[in-house]
């Protein structure tokens, strides 16, 4: 029974989360997920279902997780792209569900990517090594 | 709700279901089972999405990848490849969603470009089997507003400014039938709804239902709210089973949600509505016969005055309208009475939806502004004629309507432009022809109807039309004389001027329209004996060319009316007077040396 208007509204503003990324792609943040035959057995299952997850509890309106098919850095997954509006997109590799958690709260949440985790990042580990 | 990471649609609506759809569905649930993401993708069945000739449809979210004629032998590779490895299956994309290897936007397809999606909002976007998801697009909100914060009259007043005219075929001011009811003495009030829709290829009203029932039960509480009722019905037909069910559900889930019954949103307005089921008689649909026949007698109308504002069911001032014309109100109380005005064209305000059907490439159902042209609908939205024959004119009005010309392409398509035509907006169907159609013909199938559904109350349309399906049955087997053109024109003027109700007071109108753009073609069929358009039969000939036939006699085998003769090496000939026309000689010629005529 909804017996006010603030009940109706309640009721509305959950059920749009939950249809919101039905929205046509456009505004938002796109979190890729690479998710070939190697991204999944690398574990890029638990990845992309981590960040579905904190996408969730963070009531983050906006962001929709998607996936994708082969990247062509096989020996890097899992990898997850994040694309912002009018911004260069972010490759994260070896993502580990443990990572997610703060790609969220510090890329996606306050804006500021996590350089540790991202492709750059790795290839010159690689290379002074 | 739980959050999903996936929501696949299915199109649940008339066309995609005898496809499949049904199917469709059930393999997807059983898919997603089997590679255990059931926790992760939602499977939702929905309304229409409009692009029935490319059915079954189904998208999946949040991609928006839109898959078109999807077989459930398809199921398996979309769950496998998509949901689980996230790679499109670009074999079953819409071909037209796909540019560049990106998918495009659906408003960005050519189909919808140039649609605008009032009435249709909700449709093939929203589950229409939970409340939740019509709640959550503004759903119930418009109700909210009207119940705390607008008085009847102001409601009155913005429908009225609004400019919404009816949708079921006559195009009444809606403001001003509600200020009717409104004012209308008595304490008992009815508002109906029609949901009969008994044209001819016409399916809008049942696929708003289908798609998004709650938009109309809705707006049935905001117009009861409006002129004082508390009782609803909805007359549907029975043969319509899945917009009986989805209104059945939604009805129910309204009264759970306290949407509709007693004390609606904490107010102390109440409102409920039920549903009444019809037998499927076109005259049914006419407003005082569905009155009638809710009342439980059989549907013949009556004569108005009194209009059923005044004296409607049961005596009682009774508020009718249409399905759609409902669908529009919602989003009337919510962008207000100016933004809906600003729509369409000068005396029709917003959008109309039609059922384009007939010898289009997409067919399906559209909703456009009002005073859209028919070239932008048969050619941008439609995708033009199949098989490069040419285009020749649509029908509009069903058996109430007309049609339009080739040459009156560019004709802006709103309520007064195709009155002047001869033609109506009727409820919305809206049959493409090509230049295999004849008009004669077309003119005899839609008489057809309405002699199978006269009620048979007044002479003129019971006999009258009769008459006029006997003139027409002549003139298309080449037994028609000129006087007998006369006389079908001079009937048609009287039965429309005679007829009691709008079904015998219509019905000559497909006739005189085809008279006053085709009439050569009427006149071909008289004194050529003639069909230009070679479709009807009696007027056919199957001739053999004497160059190519080698005088082997198969064909005289195989005629089932001995209308062949010939001696071997030698060509053969047709007795026109035997032959039947049924084909056979033509299929069984090795030498393709038969063809038809016109
Ligand atoms: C023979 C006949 C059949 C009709 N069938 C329908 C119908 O199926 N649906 C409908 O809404 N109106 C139909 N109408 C028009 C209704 O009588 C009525 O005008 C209309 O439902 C009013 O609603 P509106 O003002 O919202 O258009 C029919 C009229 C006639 C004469
Ligand atoms: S016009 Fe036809 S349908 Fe209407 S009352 Fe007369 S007989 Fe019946
Ligand atoms: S169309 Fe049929 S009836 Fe006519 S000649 Fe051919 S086989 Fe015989
Ligand atoms: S089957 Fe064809 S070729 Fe043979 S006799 Fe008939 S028309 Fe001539
Ligand atoms: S399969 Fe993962 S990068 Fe190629
Ligand atoms: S019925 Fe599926 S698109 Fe129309």
């Amino acid at each position: 029974m909804i017996k006010s208007i603030q009940e109706l509204e309640q009721i509305r503003k959950k059920a749009l989360e939950e249809l919101e990324f039905r929205k046509q792609q456009g505004e938002g943040i796109r979190v890729v997920v690479g998710m070939a035959t190697c991204g999944i057995a690398a574990g890029a299952r638990p990845v992309m279902l981590k960040f579905v997850e904190e996408i969730q509890k963070r009531n983050l309106q906006n962001v929709t997780v998607v996936q994708t098919g082969c990247i062509g850095l096989c020996k890097y997954e899992p990898i997850v792209e994040v694309y912002e509006p009018n911004k260069e997109k972010v490759t994260y590799v070896k993502m580990t569900p443990e990572k997610v958690s703060r790609v969220v709260a510090e890329h996606i949440v306050n804006g500021k990517p996590v350089y540790e985790y991202t492709i750059g990042y790795e290839e010159a580990k690689e290379a002074n090594k | 709700m739980p959050l999903y990471r996936s929501h696949v649609l299915v199109c649940g609506g008339t066309g995609c279901t005898s496809g499949g759809s049904d199917k469709i569905y059930d393999a997807f649930l059983k898919e997603i089972e089997s590679f255990n993401l059931k926790d992760e993708v939602q499977v939702i069945c929905t309304g229409c999405f409009g692009l029935c000739a490319e059915g079954p449809i189904v998208i999946v979210y949040p991609e928006g990848a839109f898959y078109s004629r999807v077989a459930d032998s398809d199921v398996k590779e979309i769950v496998e490849e998509h949901l689980l490895k996230g790679r499109i299956v670009k074999r079953l994309l819409y071909k037209e969603s796909l540019e560049e290897g990106q998918i495009k936007s659906l408003n960005e397809v050519k189909f919808y470009k140039k649609q605008m999606r009032i009435a249709l909002r909700n449709c093939g976007v929203i589950n229409p089997e939970n409340i939740e998801e019509y709640i959550a697009y503004d759903g119930y909100k418009a109700l909210a507003k009207v119940l705390t914060e607008m008085t009847p009259e102001q409601v009155i007043d913005w429908v009225k400014r609004s400019g919404l005219r009816g949708r079921g075929g006559g195009g009444f001011p809606t403001g001003l039938k509600w200020e009717f009811a409104a004012k209308a003495p008595g304490n008992v009030k009815y508002v109906v709804c029609n949901a009969d829709e008994g044209d001819p290829g016409a399916y809008m009203d049942r696929s708003i239902l289908e798609g998004d029932p709650h938009s109309v039960i809705e707006a049935m509480a905001i117009a009861g709210y409006a002129i004082g009722s508390k009782q609803g019905y909805v007359y549907v037909r029975a043969e319509y089973p899945l917009a009986v069910k989805r209104l059945e559900i939604a009805i129910n889930q309204a009264r759970e949600y306290g949407l509709l019954g007693k004390n609606i949103l904490g107010t102390d307005f109440e409102f409920d509505i039920e549903i009444r089921l019809g037998a499927g008689a076109f005259v049914c649909g006419e407003e005082t016969a569905l009155m009638t026949s809710i009342e439980g007698h059989r549907g013949e109308p009556r004569p108005r005055p009194p209009f059923p504002a005044v004296k409607g069911l049961w005596g009682k001032p009774t508020l009718l309208n249409n399905v759609e014309t409902y669908a529009n109100i919602p989003v009337i109380i919510l962008k207000g009475p100016e933004w809906f005005a600003s729509i369409g064209t000068e005396k029709s305000k917003g959008t109309k939806v039609f059922a384009l059907v007939g010898k289009v490439n997409n067919t399906g159902l559209i909703e456009v502004p009002m005073g859209t042209t028919v070239r932008e609908i048969v050619e941008d939205i439609g995708g033009g004629i199949p098989g490069g024959k040419k285009f020749k004119a649509v029908q509009t009005g069903g058996p109430s309507g007309g049609c339009i010309p080739a040459s009156l392409m560019d004709t802006p398509i709103d309520f007064d432009s195709l009155t002047a035509l001869g033609t109506m907006m009727g409820s919305g169907g809206m049959i493409v022809m090509d230049e295999d159609t004849c008009m004669v013909d077309i003119a005899k199938f839609f008489l057809e109807f309405t002699v199978d559904e006269s009620c048979g109350k007044c002479p003129p349309c019971r006999i009258g039309t009769r008459r006029m399906l006997e003139i027409l049955q002549k003139i298309t087997s080449g037994n028609g004389t000129m006087e007998d053109i006369e006389k079908l024109e001079e009937l048609a003027y009287s039965i429309k001027d005679s007829a009691l109700c709008g079904l015998g007071q219509t019905a000559p109108n497909p006739v005189l329209s085809t008279l006053r753009y085709f009439r050569d073609e009427y006149e071909a069929h008289v004194k050529e004996k003639r069909c230009p358009a070679g479709a009807c039969k009696a007027l056919l000939r199957i001739v053999i060319d004497r160059d190519l036939c080698k005088g082997c006699g198969i064909c005289a085998k195989n005629c089932p009316a001995n209308a062949i003769t010939g001696q071997i090496k030698k060509p053969f000939e047709i007795d026109q007077e035997k032959c039947i026309k049924c084909g056979v000689c033509i299929e069984k010629c090795p030498f393709k040396a038969i063809s038809k005529k016109a």
